[in-house]
């Protein structure tokens, strides 16, 4: 009993970096229509970025906040000069660069960090030690993300800049004609996705390790969120990573083996897609055509 | 009476195909303008043309006497241009309440915002009953009054208005249409109003403007416009 408690506990942890990677897919998919395919590269860059700071030397906390900022940064320079300027092309255009761009990012940390695994340091000491059936970082990482996604959640309930942004997501010219700039609002979504996925690669580092292909799977268990909870759907996108996490340890454990715990995501993302494309919470978009 | 807008010899485009030749038009201060003519005449693009949205434009436009053919929509908005499109342009999944904050998000003057709320729920009661509502599951003419609202919220100096009546039941038109005229009456809101419906477009107007294929051919008093059987017959269709 306490073998299963344990893993849906450990599920749940790691579901946790899920929802956040998700919600990073959401953020940008509502204001964009697109799944950004790069996005767990973004936040392996960024991972990358604090191990240089650590290597400089820096506190964990300094750290941390630094490359959250400098991912922001770096989600809005990417939108700038990358994503800006194709705008308007076919989907086909666009999802071609958001894979190049997951290409080059793991070429270029392999080219300047190579392709050797690194460790990467947890901030959470024994004192966050309060189940035997958790280590003291799945714990501080439920914390982590918890903060981070009621944070998020408060931004755009509760700012003028969050109304504004969801409502250049729901309707630009609309959005327009109140006075809202919506370039700059797409912009600072990509800087709010960068952000969100630093913070997830930052807690799946000390778990996964420090290497170029660290996010690929947490990327397809992130999509898997998305779509599960509803693509559309920021809550369901979170409910959707801690299910997956759940689910992912539990049939690993009990049904089909460690080696094959990938494949649970996809059989949901096939499930999904098939069943009920516009996901558990998810409203279905209708297009008049 | 100063001039709040003034539109002379402007073209608008929509790729290739030229849709507006050389309209002039000018709204006054504290005045309804009412902007009539047939589907397809260039009504709508002629708003669009004032909001620089959407359409290529040559010719002048000035907002109280300042140039406005180069800004921006979003700049024009905050020079206090508030726009209520055509197929209105509520949020349809916000609130109402959240409609409304987002018409007072351009706006320069903030310390007033919350007697403005008060201010457009004292013209649309059944909007602050519906305060915490989708704005999708409104009727179509709560939906209108909305638009109305959020772009009152704005405090405008000028506000398009793209057929308000559209698509709305005959009773629930008067009642937008006088609260219209009890908003210029009391507020002195300038207001360029585009409709088919002439008849109560003329009713509130102060002054009209016939367009018909993309150019202006009539304009003059709403009352005179309105009496003259000739022009009736020959551009109102009745």
């Amino acid at each position: 009993m306490s073998g299963l408690a344990l893993q849906i506990l450990s599920g749940l942890a790691t579901g946790g970096i899920y929802a956040s990677i998700a919600l990073a897919l959401v953020m940008i998919y509502q204001a964009t229509h697109l799944v950004n395919f790069a996005q767990g590269e973004m936040a392996m860059l960024s991972t990358y970025f604090a191990w240089m700071l650590f290597a400089g030397g820096m506190g964990y906390w300094q750290v941390f906040f630094l490359t959250v900022a400098a991912s922001f940064l770096f989600g809005m320079v990417i939108e700038r000069i990358v994503i800006r300027p194709i705008s308007g092309g076919s989907v086909l255009s666009v999802i071609t660069v958001f894979i190049a761009l997951m290409i080059i990012m793991t070429s270029f940390a392999g080219w300047v960090f190579t392709f050797t695994i690194k460790s990467f340091p947890s901030p959470f000491s024994d004192c966050w030690k309060i189940t035997p059936l958790l280590s003291p970082h799945e714990v501080g990482m439920i914390a982590v993300t918890l903060a981070m996604l009621a944070l998020v959640f408060a931004f755009f309930r509760f700012t003028p800049v969050g109304l504004a942004m969801r409502a250049a997501a729901l309707d630009p010219v609309a959005s327009r004609l109140v006075g809202i700039r919506v370039s700059r609002m797409l912009a600072l979504g990509w800087g709010l996705a960068g952000a969100v996925g630093a913070v997830a690669g930052m807690m799946a580092a000390p778990i996964v390790y420090l290497d170029p292909h660290m996010m690929g799977g947490i990327l397809i268990y992130g999509f898997a969120a998305a779509l599960l909870g509803g693509i559309n759907n920021p809550w369901g996108a979170v409910l959707g990573g801690l299910i997956v996490g759940v689910l992912e340890n539990v049939c690993g454990t009990y049904l089909v083996g460690t080696e094959l715990k990938l494949t649970i995501a996809l059989v949901l993302i096939v499930g999904v897609l098939l069943l009920r494309p516009a996901g558990l919470f998810g409203k279905p978009t209708v297009t008049r055509v | 009476m100063s001039t709040v807008l003034e539109m002379r010899k402007v073209n608008a485009w929509y790729g290739a195909t030229q849709v507006l030749h050389e309209v002039s038009l000018a709204v006054g201060e504290g005045q309804i303008t009412a902007l009539l003519g047939a589907n397809g005449a260039g009504k709508t693009t002629t708003l669009r043309a004032i909001c620089n949205l959407m359409v290529r434009t040559t010719g002048s436009l000035a907002l109280l006497g300042d140039d406005i053919s180069n800004t921006v929509t979003e700049d024009i908005v905050r020079l206090g241009v508030a726009h209520v499109p055509d197929g209105r342009g509520t949020f349809k999944s916000l609130t109402v309440e959240e409609n409304l904050k987002l018409g007072a998000y351009a706006r320069a003057d903030r310390a007033t915002i919350g007697r403005d709320y008060e201010r457009v729920y004292g013209y649309f009661p059944r909007l602050a009953e519906r305060r915490r509502q989708q704005a999708g599951t409104l009727s179509g003419g709560e939906q209108q009054m909305l638009a109305i609202s959020r772009a009152l919220m704005l405090q405008p100096k000028l506000l398009l208005l793209d057929e308000p009546s559209f698509g709305l039941a005959p009773i629930v038109v008067r009642e937008i249409f006088s609260i219209l005229k009890s908003i210029n009456a009391n507020d002195g809101v300038s207001m360029l109003l585009v409709e088919q419906n002439a008849n109560m477009a003329l009713k509130i107007a102060h002054v009209a403007y016939l367009l018909e294929t993309g150019a202006v051919v009539m304009s003059g008093d709403a009352g005179a416009i309105a009496s003259d059987e000739a022009i009736r017959r020959s551009y109102l269709g009745h």
